[in-house]
């Protein structure tokens, strides 16, 4: 049990071959549901090249996982910031996420002076930042001079909540 | 070069010359930042532009990409970690320069490297792109594919070190391409019933989510505990000594960089590397190479320049982006509604003229403002890092959703920040997955009008001279590992593939 975990934790880039193979599967199931008997100008359907993708996604998984089993890896990507000696850190992952999702849930709701301020806030906490007054206030003032920039100055808008309806 | 003064006419206006200024700091404040190279800095920039008229965007952008390459050798030189493949070679010398209380030299070698460097680059454009243009109004639907053909093995081949990622990669950006309704029959594809996916994935989406999203992930699973301190750094300047070793240098780099941009092969890594070795066997000081020899912060600097002003080239001409940032200012364009391409220099040349002409006022402004403002930009080098990757996940929130103001491209940046973040952990390089997304859909088109004209023949692809001639360097490219194993001996500065990979974050 455990050498199967380990053989599959040293092997863990199959996991891009299973992505290859479920992104050609799909491919292909929706290109074979294209009717083509009408509309259609030229020789060449909206079907061709889909299916030409969808098979090669097939086979490049194929070559990937052949290129893994027989030692191959994906050489992972250093960076200024980065430090690949140590293991991946899952839970600043999950929190960013978390972070990440919170603005996606709420800028709709609250507006995104707020919800752009808890994605802020939160993911500088994720990422070990702990300086209770100090973070909230920068996370408010940029999300606050953004909303002003962007949607007063720029004319991109962005949805204000009712944070800014009180204005 | 009537047309390029009125160009400079439009870009010269008070308004303009502002755009063109705050572009530059723009572009250098978030170039100089971290872990963010010129391509995600063109992409979180994006949104800025969406309430502005397309010149003033253009000129804006011009200065941000001029100013986030310079930026990312400010961060080379004097923190040892270049954020883009362009800057890889500045740290080789530039660094030790530093450490050796040359960092002010050094800086100014970069600076005045890139403004000489963009110059030349830019003058190439003015006289080139035009002519470029010309012939590529002639050129049919089979050569337009075969040369995206080209472009999409070249993307998958050149770069990285291994291949099969590489066409991987690219694979994932032509499935995201294929999202949508088909241009020609209108029929849904890989949209599962969903309007939202009716109209495609937008693909600054795409961009800014596998470059922002995707690095901010990655880099916090892997956060260094104690970021590098950055050297310290006075006011540039160059004594008469370095300046008599430095001309040369500057003066060499575009005549390699600018060929080398304009062709897909994978932006500026190999020409500041062959701009290096060449300025390390002409060098008299030949032992300071390794220690901080000038020279090889000049050389591959101006280099590096040059070889941003060749992309623009294939970039406006052919509508063929050659590097990740090239692919970010092409998606810039179609935004904007603006389809880049033989066409563009009769559709709009006024704003092509502007841009260009921005350029020279972009680069003249890069060097006026950065050389007093070097100190304070190596300030921004000390930015907490929580801070700075939670603002990049806050701009690319705002980016993605002042897009359509639609919650859902914020899941869906969500989901495509996840591959992101998959394919650097498992070495799948980014660029050829933008390539795919941004020339997928325009190459499909191509095909199928090649064969519509030779009513379904296959014949219809190659049935130009030019179209031929693409194929047979795409083979060549195919093939070389084969071919390479024929030859007798395999001359070593052929391939000068750096020995890390590292694609324009």
């Amino acid at each position: 049990m455990t050498a199967t975990r380990s053989w599959l934790r040293e092997r863990s880039e199959l996991g891009i071959c299973a992505l290859l193979v479920v992104l050609g599967v799909l491919v292909l199931t929706d290109a074979l549901r294209i009717p083509t008997d009408f509309a259609q100008r030229g020789p060449v359907g909206p079907k061709a090249v889909p299916i030409l993708v969808g098979s090669l996604l097939l086979v490049v998984a194929v070559l990937l996982a052949r290129d893994v089993l027989r030692g191959g890896r994906g050489e992972a990507e250093g960076g200024e910031d980065v430090d690949l000696s140590e293991p991946a850190d899952w839970r600043t992952v999950l929190l960013l996420c978390g972070a990440f999702l919170a603005n996606a849930a709420l800028i709709g709701v609250v507006g995104f002076p707020i919800s752009g301020a808890i994605l802020f806030w939160g993911a500088a906490y994720a990422l070990g930042s702990r300086a209770f007054v100090r973070d909230p206030l920068i996370a408010a003032g940029l999300s606050i001079l953004t909303f002003v920039v962007f949607n007063n100055l720029l004319g991109v808008p962005l949805p204000g909540g009712p944070l800014m309806e009180v204005f | 070069m009537e047309q390029l003064l009125d160009g400079f006419a439009t870009a010269l206006t008070p308004t303009h010359l502002l755009f063109a200024a705050i572009g530059v700091l723009l572009g250098t404040a978030i170039g100089v930042l971290p872990g963010i190279g010129p391509a995600m800095a063109v992409a979180l920039l994006l949104p800025v532009t969406y309430g502005m008229e397309p010149t003033g965007a253009f000129i804006m952008f011009a200065g941000i990409y001029y100013g986030g390459m310079f930026g990312g050798s400010t961060t080379s030189i004097l923190l040892n970690t270049p954020g883009e493949s362009a800057a890889v070679v500045t740290a080789f010398e530039g660094n030790p320069m530093a450490r050796k209380g040359r960092g002010a030299q050094a800086l100014a070698a970069a600076a005045i490297g890139h403004f000489t460097g963009g110059i030349i680059g830019t003058i190439l454009i003015v006289l080139l792109a035009p002519f470029v243009a010309k012939h590529a109004v002639d050129i049919g639907a089979p050569d337009l594919f075969a040369i995206m053909v080209l472009a999409f093995i070249a993307v998958t081949s050149v770069l990285g070190s291994s291949r099969i990622r590489g066409v991987a990669s690219l694979l994932i950006g032509l499935t995201l391409g294929l999202v949508g309704l088909d241009e020609m029959t209108g029929q849904q594809r890989l949209t599962f019933g969903s309007l939202h996916l009716a109209d495609g994935i937008d693909v600054v989406v795409v961009a800014v989510a596998l470059f922002a999203v995707g690095e901010a992930l990655w880099v916090a699973a892997h956060l260094r505990r104690k970021p590098f301190d950055p050297i310290p750094v006075g006011r540039p300047w160059l004594s008469g000594a370095d300046l008599k070793r430095t001309w040369k240098p500057w003066l060499r780099g575009p005549v390699i960089g600018f060929p080398f941009g304009a062709i897909p092969a994978g932006g500026a890594e190999i020409p500041t590397f062959l701009s290096y070795v060449t300025e390390k066997r002409l060098s008299k000081h030949k032992d300071e190479f390794g220690k901080g020899a000038i020279e090889g912060v000049a050389g591959p600097e101006s280099t590096a320049s040059a070889s941003a002003a060749g992309t623009l080239v294939t970039m406006l001409t052919l509508g063929l982006p050659t590097t990740a940032t090239a692919a970010v200012m092409l998606a810039a364009f179609q935004t904007y509604g603006i389809q880049p391409g033989p066409l563009l220099f009769q559709r709009e040349a006024g704003l092509v003229w502007a841009l260009i002409a921005s350029l020279f006022i972009g680069l003249t402004l890069l060097l006026v403002l950065n050389l007093p403002l070097a100190p304070l930009w190596a300030k921004l080098l000390r930015i907490p890092r929580p801070y700075l990757y939670a603002g990049i996940l806050f701009f690319a929130s705002v980016g993605a959703y002042a897009v359509n103001a639609d919650i859902f491209d914020l899941l869906l940046m969500f989901v495509i920040g996840l591959l992101g973040f998959g394919m650097r952990r498992y070495g799948l390089p980014v660029l050829p997955a933008i390539i795919g997304v941004i020339l997928g859909p325009a190459a499909e088109q191509q095909m199928r009008r090649s064969l519509q004209l030779s009513d379904g023949s296959l014949v219809g692809l190659v049935n130009s001279p030019m179209a031929v001639i693409v194929y047979v360097v795409v083979l060549l490219i195919v093939f070389f590992p084969l071919i390479r194993k024929f030859l007798p001996k395999p001359a070593p500065p052929t391939t000068p593939a750096p020995e890390r990979e590292k694609v324009d974050a």
